[in-house]
């Protein structure tokens, strides 16, 4: 659980319900050896910051590239995101998700809502879905499967070994989707597949 | 007392609010999870008192989670003295066009009509504040009535267990704010979470004993011995002047920091706000601290509040 600021708490409660080991990360070293992270909410241009003064940026890239599944919500989608759009001057955007999204693409404050989803990958049950000054994906790429949209925009998408989503599982209780994310770990930690890349950068 | 029941339930908010009707995919603004949950977003940050767009921008590029717009720092609102009252509309609008980060303002205690004010500017988070001068001596605003959550000052728990039956969704410490030492932020801390460790030691048939003691909903003190949490998110303010007092904030439990005037009543404002907000990152470990600490330049001047005439403080302002 990447733990320089936002809602870290709230996901690392979640997973722990969910059967999972969560530790907060904050440093190169812890980085570099997880076998998944998970991006909380939070401010996406200060969590950008913190990672750029503090050296994140370069182990986060290598881990990314060595294949390590992420999961992320409302700022740390826009974190990995391609692009950004609203963003600060020099915003970081670290590019493991091919998507173009929009910083508080609703509005602000009073504009954040709640309603139910529809997530078919979850079964018929709906999903209750925070929304809080959250981005709008406008733009996906070919490889981007959508797993649940909002008003015909996509707010739940998979793109490989990402799970990544512009609402807040983490604050609902309903861990459907923190579990969609184990198993799929789960499985490439047991598969033969070669696992995520640990190690130093190169 | 039924109607505060269901309203600080937190499975309930949907009978929360009176003003906010439902769309059939059961879509809904202004619930309590949602006000709530900004806070929660803000974690771990910094919140900086700003008085013009260009301190607002410095306050982004440092890393600030949020900015306070305001058009006095309480440094100089206690020096220049007089009635304080909410930020000029024009710079509020002005400071919220340039920045992306979300903009709180403050209104007056119990200053209903400045808050509904604030609302209708779309400003991210109201601030109740002491630092103004009070509205209403007895009754705080009916912060339920509103789809903009509040912050809301307290000097301990049964204050802010109040301030949330009120509908506050987020609280902070008083402090004494413009003064830019730390010792009443630290005292204020202390009460409101030890107030939380003693409330878990008691037996549920002392609570409601304990209820009356503390002058708090009885339903929020049963909630805080069963979950040995405050409900909302709970910063610290009222002095904090040095990267070293907000990594103390932190490490006696505070979620971030309030950092009014110790920003830019300093020498080296962008480089105080990198360091502040650094210090609220890595409260728990000091080399990094010595680390950003090292050359900044001076501090805000501060004040020994035990000097200062009672009726000069700002915390003993609101109950």
């Amino acid at each position: 659980m990447l733990a320089l600021q936002g809602d870290v708490r709230e996901h690392l409660a979640a997973f722990d319900q969910a059967g999972a080991e969560a530790l907060p990360v904050r440093t190169a070293d812890e980085i570099l050896s997880v076998h998944a992270l998970a991006l909380p909410g939070g401010e996406s241009s200060t969590l950008s910051r913190l990672i750029r003064i503090f050296g994140l940026e370069a182990p986060l890239r290598h881990r990314l590239a060595g294949g390590m599944p992420t999961f992320s919500t409302c700022a740390g989608t826009i974190l990995l995101s391609r692009a950004i759009l609203d963003g600060t001057v020099d915003q970081l955007a670290l590019g493991a998700l091919d998507l173009r999204t929009r910083r508080n693409g609703y509005g602000r404050q009073v504009d954040s809502f709640e309603c139910d989803l529809d997530v078919p990958v979850l079964g018929s049950a709906s999903f209750r879905a925070i929304f809080i000054r959250a981005p709008v994906i406008e733009g996906c790429g070919p490889g981007v499967e959508m797993l649940a949209a909002h008003e015909g925009r996509p707010v739940a998408v998979r793109q490989g070994r990402h799970l990544s989503f512009t609402f807040h599982p983490e604050m609902t209780g309903d861990l459907r989707l923190h579990r969609l994310f184990l198993d799929g770990v789960g499985e490439l930690l047991e598969s033969d597949a070669p696992l995520p890349a640990e190690g130093s950068v190169a | 007392m039924g109607l505060l029941t269901t309203r600080t339930k937190a499975g309930d908010q949907m009978s929360a609010d009176r003003t906010h009707d439902q769309a059939p995919d059961g879509e809904h603004r202004g619930g309590l999870r949602v006000k709530r949950g900004l806070a929660e977003m803000l974690k771990g940050g910094v919140i900086m008192d700003v008085v013009t767009p260009e301190q607002a921008k410095v306050a982004e590029e440092a890393g600030a989670v949020a900015v306070m717009a305001l058009e006095r720092v309480p440094a100089d609102i206690r020096r220049e003295g007089g009635v304080a009252r909410m930020s000029d509309v024009s710079l509020i609008k002005g400071i919220m066009a340039v920045v992306t980060i979300p903009v709180m303002a403050k209104a007056r205690i119990g200053h209903l009509v400045e808050a509904q004010v604030l609302e209708a500017l779309g400003v991210d988070y109201v601030d109740e504040s002491e630092v103004l001068t009070p509205a209403d001596e007895e009754n705080h605003i009916d912060k339920w009535a509103f789809t903009v959550p509040f912050v809301c000052g307290a000097r301990d728990l049964g204050e802010a267990l109040r301030r949330i039956g009120e509908g506050a969704a987020m609280v902070r410490t008083k402090g004494e704010a413009g003064t830019g030492n730390v010792v009443e932020a630290v005292r204020h801390m202390r009460a409101v979470l030890g107030g939380v460790r003693r409330l878990q030691a008691l037996r549920h048939d002392e609570l409601m004993a304990e209820a009356k003691r503390l002058g708090a909903p009885y339903e929020l003190v049963v909630e805080v011995a069963e979950t040995g949490k405050l409900p909302v998110v709970n910063f610290s303010a009222g002095g904090i002047a040095t990267p070293a007092d907000a990594a103390l904030m932190m490490q006696l439990g505070a979620d971030g920091n309030f950092v009014g005037s110790g920003i830019f009543k300093s020498d080296d404002p962008l480089g105080y706000a990198k360091a502040i907000v650094a210090a609220t990152t890595y409260f728990d470990k000091p080399d990094v601290i010595a680390d950003v600490s090292a050359g900044l330049g001076k501090a805000m001047r501060g004040l020994d509040v035990a000097s200062l005439p009672k009726e000069e403080l700002l915390a003993t302002r609101g109950w």
